[in-house]
């Protein structure tokens, strides 16, 4: 049996995923990355073989993607984190022509062929608006766990409009639509309704082609899912394993490398 | 001797002041703005005149700006903010030609002509790394509160490259500055410099000349004042300490003040042709 690992060290999550020649997600593991992006990336690889029983060296080549790719220190090659949302969501829908991922600290639109090569991609890096910052905030101004966010917005009736771009500014803004009465609910289904505009406006440079994939860490949030379908007026694709997608797209970058024969030479001395 | 009030409703703080028609400060007040705007510029002006010990009812005039200025229906006239820091600024030091106001969560760069008329003016109200929020979030994210600031930055020497591109993203970049050793001052320093960078390129798109006066809260903060009068090689002025804060403040109890005389010279002959 030959395994493949990919490992995606986000700003937030570092996530590491093993498969098996099906292509199949095999191990899986999901940590914080904290301040020791290395230690992060161990950790989360070595957390993927032992879910599975596997030992790191049977694990025959390990790609790194993600901001923190170049600290995956025992990884074979690093491969852009771009390229490999791509391969992943094509991977799991295969008619995918087009990737939205949100992350903690970017938002990438992306445009993919029939065989997941990239055709265009657009990012927000520079600012956090539109990005998963833009919830952490929301969450740390109304006291509400991250993963309550999506549910609560859903509730809400009457949205509210976010005025401001600006992550800090909208912190103030947000204090102050409870200032003036607004229901909690309301004033969440504003904040994630602005973040689904931003994204849209992002997905329009690269151009809007079916069907969508809808992966990255924010994508398990369900208000961000029904905020994003409705801006779109399309259904998106949003896997169970939406957060793994470029974990999931490195390790079979990596499966490609063992097939063709180009395994790491540590790995073929063990063999021989 | 006839009293005016000029309030300054800012986004972060709300700032009164009582003046004499000879430009004297009679008394101030400074309080956070909240979400009540009406209720704090009303504050804030009762709280000046009460440090002036003057009675409401003898001020002859009130003028109000800053962004809350609509929500001040009692003021006697509205004015926006640079019409009131040019008025400020220029009563202060009179060849004032180009005004930079680093504020909470604005920065705002304006160049006035000898008549005190604001010819050109660019602002940045959008993105928090340019404006005071990004020094206060930087410090925040290394456990320093906004007076803090001043205090601990004199102590760098060499200001680190902080990016400024972003005031959410600058967290992780003061994470691994500090996982690499580097001094919570010279990180701030770093921020200040690179704020100040905006400062410049603001600056720029207005046509500086000189004199140029610097205000607002961040200007508090010495290493500001220093880094922008070596960035643009030239000397600057700056209201002595926390009068900083109360230019836009000034100026609209300065401009309380012209309107009153405007109607004094006025009012004969309006009388006049009230006769005929």
């Amino acid at each position: 049996m030959i395994y493949g690992g990919g490992v995606d060290v986000g700003s937030t999550q570092t996530k590491a995923v093993i498969v098996d020649e099906s292509r199949e997600i095999v191990g899986r593991s999901l940590i914080a990355t904290g301040a020791n992006v290395t230690r992060a990336a161990e950790t989360a690889f070595r957390n993927a073989c032992e879910s599975i029983g596997l030992t790191r060296d049977a694990v025959g080549y390990v790609v790194g993607t993600g901001y923190g790719r170049y600290k995956v220190t025992f990884g074979n090659t690093q491969v852009t984190e771009i390229s490999c949302h791509g391969r992943g969501a094509v991977q799991m829908f295969p008619a995918t022509r087009t990737v939205v991922d949100m992350g903690g600290q970017d938002t990438k639109a992306i445009r993919v062929s029939p065989v997941g090569e990239i055709l265009d991609f657009c990012m927000n890096d520079k600012c956090a608006a539109g990005t998963g910052r833009f919830l952490g905030a929301a969450s740390a101004a109304l006291s509400i766990p991250l993963d309550q966010l999506g549910p609560t917005a859903l509730t809400g009736e009457r949205p509210v409009k976010i005025s401001t771009t600006c992550t800090v500014f909208a912190e103030s803004e947000i204090l102050s639509w409870l200032g003036k009465g607004s229901r909690i609910e309301d004033i969440l289904l504003g904040v994630h309704q602005s973040i689904a505009t931003r994204s849209v406006g992002l997905l329009r440079r690269v151009g809007i082609e079916e069907q969508v994939t809808f992966t990255g860490g924010v994508a398990r949030n369900v208000a961000m899912i029904a905020t994003l379908e409705a801006k779109l007026g399309l259904r998106v694709n949003v896997s169970e394993d939406a957060h793994f997608m470029g974990a999931l797209g490195a390790a079979l970058f990596a499966l490609d490398h063992i097939r063709a024969g180009r395994a790491p030479a540590k790995a073929k001395a063990g063999a021989a | 001797m006839r009293t005016t009030v000029g309030i300054d409703i800012g986004s972060t703080y709300t700032k009164a002041v009582v003046a004499a028609e000879n430009g004297e400060i009679l008394g101030r007040a400074l309080l956070p703005t909240g979400f009540q705007l009406a209720e704090a510029g009303e504050r804030a002006a009762r709280e000046a005149l009460a440090v002036a010990g003057i009675a409401a009812s003898d001020v002859a005039f009130t003028v109000a700006t800053g962004f809350g200025r609509h929500q001040a229906h009692w003021a006697d006239l509205k004015v926006t903010d640079l019409t009131a820091a040019a008025r400020g600024a220029s009563a202060l030091f009179p060849r004032t030609r180009t005004i930079l106001d680093v504020g909470g969560q604005t920065m705002k760069a304006s160049r006035i002509d000898d008549r005190v008329h604001v010819k050109s003016f660019r602002l940045n109200d959008k993105c928090a790394a340019g404006t005071g929020a990004f020094l206060e979030k930087t410090a925040r994210y290394m456990g320093y509160a906004t007076e803090e600031i001043g205090p601990l930055v004199v102590t760098s020497k060499t200001p680190t490259t902080i990016s400024g591109v972003c005031a959410v993203f600058a967290e992780s970049e003061v994470i691994n500055h500090l996982s690499q050793g580097v001094s919570p001052a010279d990180i701030m320093h770093g921020a200040i410099v690179s704020l100040v960078g905006r400062s410049i390129q603001l600056l720029k798109r207005v046509q500086m000349e000189p004199e140029f006066t610097l205000i607002g809260g961040i200007l508090r903060f010495e290493t500001m004042v220093r880094v922008i009068r070596e960035q643009l090689a030239t000397d600057v002025n700056v209201p002595a300490g926390d009068l900083v804060q109360f230019v836009p403040a000034f100026g609209a109890a300065m401009l309380g003040h012209r309107r009153l005389r405007v109607r004094d010279t006025a009012a004969p002959v309006s009388a006049a042709e009230g006769m005929r």
